[in-house]
């Protein structure tokens, strides 16, 4: 027999365990997306020796596993350079330098499908560079971006779960140390589940809601990129 | 004589081994209609772009009302906005309406009030008949409103120089002639304007001068109504002749 009561003593606990995954997922995400946007900029229209390191970063950071990366960063590089750190901290702080890695693929694509003759018709009234990129270019490229984004949310909330590797008390962390407290790993695996499930499913209408308020006629998927 | 408005001192200009520019000359007096023609690849787009400075030129200088452009640091995004360009493909902005592709430049370069941009914008929106499309997305322009529209954004800088590149191209013939027809009007009310083209007869009836470009140089220049006649016009009737039979 389930014992619900499992589940109903430990709600609270639990439910801050969904709030820990959701600061982590949002941290990550912003971290990624401010880094990425500066990644990508670097990429597209700085100097040969940082479009390098930019392309170093990105292989650095999409070519290890998450677990490496987090084992690497709290056991190795952090404690090596004297820093002793948060487990949650070291979390959002690799999550979001890999988001920022995939995130600045994600930008880049985009900013290579806006027409180039832009740029030189901004430039021709006068615009600096600077203010061409800010006023023209990264405006559709966040548009542009937004289905290919649409899918970093669901990928970094399932690679969060991750972080209980280093014991972030988030949600999986927590449905664990029920489970061993009261032995109901099918009732707690499954509301744990269906957490993610929520999580996800709101996250994407969240996101869905954003394509639809900022679209423009002839820019995005539907209307083609002219 | 009056001072010349744009002087074009032995402009050169090399892509690895082909010299596109082979050092080209010319005066630009205020009110003057340009029109440069030629094969395609001899360097009339590339002039252009490098007396705005889009394209850095190798040599040479261009000075805009006795002031050196070329060697001008960041003075340069000054000059531009008195160069007004208008391209093939149009560049407008595709994430914002006709309007505000028109008053962007006013608010960001020329830091204008936002009431005063929007009062100018639809002004020069207006001067070439787009008014009603000001709340359209270029998307949802045709090709020859679209390409008015990008006039209308040169214009609201103010410019006293316009540099039109090929701006009928891209246009089928019914599309062009709205274009032609606002670039008349244009220089009929004394706009200073240069012209690359492959049209013809709206070169003879616009231009208060034809230049001939081939390999990178002018070949042979004149007034319109001297070439039918002039001996020293052989190669242009020949090259127009080539383009009206098509």
């Amino acid at each position: 027999m389930v014992d619900i009561s499992a589940l109903t003593n430990s709600a609270g606990y639990l439910l801050e365990g969904v709030l820990v995954t959701l600061l982590l997922v949002a941290l990550s995400l912003f971290i990624g997306f401010v880094c990425g946007i500066v990644l990508t900029l670097g990429q597209v229209y700085g100097p040969k020796v940082i479009k390098k390191l930019v392309g170093i970063y990105v292989w650095f950071f999409r070519g290890l596993p998450n677990i490496v990366l987090l084992f690497l960063f709290y056991f190795a590089l952090f404690p090596f350079m004297g820093l002793d750190l948060p487990a949650f901290f070291v979390a959002v702080t690799v999550l979001g330098m890999r988001s920022a890695a995939y995130q600045s693929q994600i930008f880049r694509g985009a900013i290579e499908s806006i027409a180039s003759g832009q740029m030189l018709a901004a430039r021709s009234l006068g615009m600096t560079k600077w203010q061409a990129i800010r006023s023209i270019i990264l405006p559709q490229t966040l548009r542009l971006s937004l289905p290919g984004w649409s899918n970093e949310y669901p990928v970094l909330l399932t690679d969060s779960s991750v972080a209980y590797v280093i014991g972030v008390a988030e949600l999986l962390t927590r449905t664990a140390q029920v489970i061993s407290r009261t032995g109901e790993p099918m009732l707690l695996y499954l509301s744990c589940a269906l957490m993610f499930i929520l999580l996800n499913y709101g996250g994407m209408m969240l996101i869905q809601l954003i394509e639809k308020k900022t679209h423009i006629p002839g820019l995005g998927p539907e209307g083609g990129e002219a | 004589m009056t001072e010349p408005i744009l002087r074009v001192e032995n402009l050169t200009k090399t892509y690895g081994d082909l010299e596109v520019l082979k050092g080209v000359s010319f005066d630009v007096y205020p009110g003057e209609k340009k029109v440069f023609i030629g094969p395609s690849g001899t360097g009339k787009s590339t002039l252009l772009r490098c007396i705005n400075l889009l394209t850095e030129p190798d040599g040479g200088s261009v000075y805009l009302n006795g002031e050196e452009v070329t060697n001008s640091g960041r003075k340069i995004n000054d000059y531009r906005q008195k160069m007004g360009m208008v391209f093939q493909n149009f560049n407008l902005f595709d994430h914002l309406t006709a309007v505000r592709n028109v008053e962007l430049a006013l608010l960001k370069v020329k830091k204008m009030g936002k009431k005063e941009a929007r009062e100018k914008a639809l002004f020069e929106l207006e001067r070439v008949g787009m008014l009603d499309w000001a709340d359209h997305y270029p998307a949802q322009l045709s090709g020859g409103q679209a390409q008015r529209v990008s006039i209308a954004r040169a214009l609201a800088m103010d410019p006293e120089v316009m540099l039109f590149d090929e701006p009928t191209s891209a246009l089928d013939p019914e599309l062009k002639r709205e274009v032609m027809e606002v670039m008349r009007k244009l220089a009929a009310q004394g706009m200073t304007c240069l012209v690359v083209t492959h049209e013809m007869k709206f070169a003879t009836s616009f231009a208060s001068e034809i230049l001939l470009m081939e390999k990178g140089e002018i070949i042979e220049r004149g007034k319109p109504e001297d070439i039918p006649t002039s001996p020293s016009f052989e190669r242009m009737r020949a090259f127009m002749g080539a383009y009206t039979e098509e």
